[in-house]
């Protein structure tokens, strides 16, 4: 129950924000969020003991019983993990933007109420056990990621980033739902974990790929994989602490962790493993070839992060190959899981700190073009120095943790060369080869964000503001990440112990029954005959070189156009315009092509139903004799109702109609509905005076003289509906099934109701309900009309309708 | 040149009357043979449009002051008053009564709370015929 309610606390201090932001302003109002991730993080920590030893924590709030609908916080390695990096670098991310964002000139409120809002929804995502809270959490990340992004919302290229994420993102959790719901049907639970009890069973079933696509989608969209990366960049939009925070460190992370905690349910599908290592790989090779086109220092990183998180993709997918293969833990395969989660943590704590560096080099110097930086070295040295270690730590370097993962990671892409199955004997000799250029060119793009930026020469007429480095307190998360990203590199084995193994043991339950299981130990030595220490030397050496040539060939990335972002915006102009374009082919605007629609699909509709079901019927049998009288008046009808159609004048249709009323009157007098008779007569005469009433007022240039126009397709749609009517009157006289309920009535009229008269009874007495209405229609007639008729009156009056 | 009404009015006086008789006639019929409260109605408003047209619409306003907004809503509140009745005595919404009294100049007659509904019809039939031909009649 605590846990839940810990999920919540964020989003219950936000509450609060804008209360403390306009009433205690000297105070900048980070200082009282700050205690909030800090107090979670440390509440988290104390779980690590019993999590590392393999245990875990639940707590559930029942939201919807009856549904099976209820928060469930489930707490295990890969969870906790997950909230210690979310409550972790986000008091870091809070700290910083506490110096960051001016307490007099920002929407402080706004701002800190998103991101609590934020971490709600995170730790959400990373603990949830029930797929419809998991979802719930997912799409409030994708909205207060909107918000977030939009938070200089009066900037054109802010709200332009905002939709395009939301747009993207959102599409993902909608197919991501899908999946959700297939897999609740599949396994006919919620649950996570009881899914993944059931796993063997639902491998076979139908929806089980499309249940892995659609979370594919889901996870891919969120992650930023390609061909999805292009939100990402244009997400740079937010403030500085956001980039960090969510586009680097956590929300971005939510597909990975999708990934991970459905590993043990999809790993036994080849689908997934190719899937996600090839789109992963795939991204990891894009991702890091784009970057070095980028002139903007968020830019260089949204692309780097788009690698990374690519690369951590991969491993995830190679993670999961490991359930083909009896002896796993015996090949090099079980590097992957552990390298994945490695270098999620690795990937947190530079990505974080490289944005931290480059929202202060922006806020000190005024911009953050790359080609106007240069020679911040001497200026800026502790920015300088974290900066450095942290791109050395992103390129590979040693001795930083980013060495270290990168090193697992080639090993583990060199594991699926000897991996038989799935076909990766034909094709497996490829995912080290492009695991190999990515890293070189992450090995580029990380030396160019640092040196292109601190080092070189000095252009200080070319900075909107004289560069100088950053106050204190602006330094303090980046330094400190900074310094974690070397201790890691000395001490990673007992990282591994607390927080990967028990993550490991989450994602690959199939492999190890416990995390003391996991017996990956992590050496900065491999020796000198593994291939991956050959591969990084090379890495490094090419890597060296190309950066060496980089302004030589550097322009060369002109000539690479941004296909997807134009097919982006193609894409949303098209739906747009082309959605208008496509309405406005069919809504007219003349109630004569809807009543064409109406008339078509009313022919198409009753006509095919009777082809399809073979449902037309005539019978003869039960025919009354057609008297000379019937025929008279029937030639009446006839003569009439084709006198108002050919007829030049209105006036003839007019007398016309009022001849076919009449007849219909005599045809009620034969066939003995005196009522009906009456009724018809006073009524039909009633509308014939209103007829040369409206006819009388008509402007005299309508009441030129002529024919009805003929038109073919008019002709065609009205003999359609009549003959489509003639035969439904046929077939439904053809097949009368019950007896009529008027014999009920005749026997009772006067025993139950005391009358003579059936018609009248039957509409004061034995169904008044339906009179009483229409008596109320009548009314309702009465008032449109004087209403229509005196508002006009005083609209004439007064010169203003408003008056 | 003022034309000269005196014939259309003379016969006017008459004939109303027989169109009002036989209207009511109708309407009390009803339940019987045929009529009721709608064609009932229609007579009605019938004459009194004969009225209109040989006196004019100001003059029969005069003649007769009835303000036929007001008599639509009487004729609704009368009819759903009467179907409401019922629930009064512990049965079904809409449910009538009826039973036969010696009235007096009568003899045996049935009175019905149907009747009650009919006249709520008629005067709404009225009323709404009325509103809209003078309203109409009316309009510049």
């Amino acid at each position: 129950m605590s846990l839940v309610l810990l999920i919540f606390l964020p989003i219950i201090a936000a509450l609060f924000i804008p209360l403390l932001f306009k009433k205690i302003g000297q105070i900048h109002t980070g200082w009282f969020v700050l205690l909030v991730p800090a107090a979670l993080f440390i509440y988290y920590s104390t779980l690590l003991p019993s999590i590392a030893e393999g245990g875990n924590r639940v707590s559930e709030l029942q939201w919807i019983p009856s549904l099976d609908i209820a928060f469930i916080a489930y707490i295990d390695g890969l969870s906790l993990l997950f909230s210690l990096l979310i409550t972790g670098i986000g008091a870091l991310v809070v700290l910083y933007s506490i110096f960051y964002l001016d307490k007099y000139r920002e929407q402080l409120h706004n701002f800190y109420v998103y991101l609590l809002m934020f971490m709600t929804a995170m730790l959400g995502v990373v603990q949830s056990d029930h797929l419809i809270s998991l979802y719930l959490f997912w799409e409030l990340t994708s909205i207060s990621s909107f918000l977030l992004i939009g938070y200089w919302y009066t900037r054109d290229r802010s709200r332009f980033g905002a939709l395009k994420s939301m747009m993207i993102t959102v599409f993902g959790g909608l197919m991501m739902l899908g999946g959700f719901v297939l897999l609740g049907i599949m396994g006919n639970t919620y649950s996570i974990r009881e899914l993944i009890s059931q796993a063997p069973e639902l491998v076979g079933h139908d929806f089980f790929v499309w249940a892995l696509v659609l979370i594919l989608l889901g996870a891919f969209t969120k992650s930023a994989q390609f061909p999805f990366y292009i939100w990402l960049p244009d997400a740079m939009e937010a403030p500085t602490p956001v980039s960090a925070y969510l586009h680097s460190a956590t929300m971005v992370k939510a597909g990975l962790y999708l990934v991970a905690r459905f590993t043990p349910i999809f790993a036994a599908s080849g689908t997934w493993v190719w899937l996600v290592t090839g789109i992963g790989l795939f991204t990891m090779l894009w991702g890091s070839f784009f970057a070095l086109k980028q002139k903007d220092l968020k830019g260089i990183l949204a692309f780097s992060t788009v690698s990374q998180l690519g690369l951590i993709m991969s491993l995830l997918g190679v993670s999961a190959a490991g359930f083909h293969v009896e002896n796993a833990t015996e090949i090099a395969l079980n590097y992957a899981g552990f390298a994945a989660i490695f270098h999620l943590i690795n990937h947190a704590v530079f990505k974080g700190s490289l944005f931290m560096i480059a929202g202060i080099v922006d806020h000190e110097t005024g911009t953050r073009d790359i080609r106007k930086l240069g020679g911040l070295m001497s200026l800026m040295p502790i920015s300088f120095t974290v900066a450095m270690i942290g791109a050395f730590s992103m390129a590979g370097l040693p001795p930083f943790g980013g060495f270290l993962s990168k090193e697992m990671f080639l090993t583990g892409m060199v594991a699926l060369t000897e991996f038989d199955l799935l076909s990766m004997d034909v094709w497996g000799i490829m995912f080290p080869v492009i695991a190999w250029i990515g890293s070189v060119f992450t090995f580029i793009y990380s030396f160019y964000f640092v040196f292109h930026t601190f080092a070189g020469k000095h252009k200080p007429e070319e900075l909107p503001k004289p560069a100088h480095e950053a106050p204190k307190g602006m330094l303090i998360s980046p330094v400190f990440l900074a310094i974690l990203a070397v201790v890691i590199f000395f001490i990673p084995n007992i990282v591994g112990e607390w927080l990967v193994k028990p993550a490991v043991a989450a994602i690959q339950p199939f492999m190890y029954d416990s995390p003391a299981a996991v017996d990956v130990h992590v050496a900065a030595w491999h020796g000198y005959i593994t291939p991956e220490l050959w591969m990084t030397i090379g890495i490094f050496a090419v890597g060296g070189l190309m950066f060496w040539s980089l302004r030589k060939w550097q322009h060369l990335y002109e000539r690479f156009p941004n296909t997807l972002n134009s097919l982006y915006d193609k894409g949303m102009f098209l739906s747009d315009t082309g959605a208008n374009r496509f309405s406005r082919t069919y809504m007219t605007g003349f109630i004569r092509s809807y009543l064409v629609y109406m008339f078509s699909f009313l022919v198409i509709i009753v006509l095919g139903t009777f082809v399809l079901n073979d449902a037309f019927a005539i019978d003869m049998n039960n025919l009354a004799p057609v008297g000379l009288y019937e025929i008279v008046i029937m030639l009446a009808l006839l003569g009439s109702t084709l006198t108002i159609l050919f007829s030049k004048s209105r006036l003839t249709a007019i007398i016309a109609l009022g001849a076919v009323g009449y007849s219909v009157a005599l045809f009620f007098v034969i066939f003995r509905a005196p009522d009906l008779a009456l009724t018809q007569l006073v009524i039909e005469t009633i509308s014939v005076a209103l007829f040369l009433l409206a006819f009388y007022h008509l402007p005299q240039i309508s009441r030129k003289e002529e024919r009805m126009r003929f038109r073919f397709g008019n002709a065609v749609i009205a003999f359609g509906v009549g003959v489509t009517m003639t035969l439904v009157a046929l077939a439904a006289h053809s097949g009368k099934a019950l007896p009529s309920i008027s014999e009920f009535y005749k026997e009772t009229v006067y025993t139950e109701a005391g009358g003579g008269n059936i018609v009248n009874v039957i509409l004061v007495d034995y169904r008044g309900f339906d009179t009483l209405f229409e008596i109320g229609v009548l009314g309702i007639a009465g008032i449109g009309i004087i209403t229509l008729i005196k508002l006009r009156l005083a609209k004439k009056e007064g010169q203003h309708e408003n008056k | 040149m003022k034309t000269n009404d005196v014939m259309l009015q003379t016969v006017t006086k008459v004939v109303t009357f027989i169109i009002l008789m036989f209207a009511v006639h109708i309407f009390f019929a009803g339940h019987y043979t045929p009529g009721g409260g709608f064609v009932g109605g229609l007579l009605t408003a019938s004459a009194i449009v004969l009225l209109m047209l040989a006196f004019g619409i100001q003059k029969v306003k005069k003649i007769v002051p009835v303000n036929y907004v007001v008599m639509t809503s009487v004729g609704l509140l009368l009819a759903i008053a009467t179907a409401a009745a019922s629930i009064l005595f512990d049965v079904p919404f809409f449910t009538h009564a009826y039973d036969y009294f010696d009235l007096p100049l009568f003899g045996k007659t049935s009175l019905h709370s149907a009747m009650l509904f009919d006249a709520g019809v008629y005067l709404v039939v009225v009323g709404v015929t009325m509103t809209i031909i003078q309203t109409i009649g009316e309009d510049e």
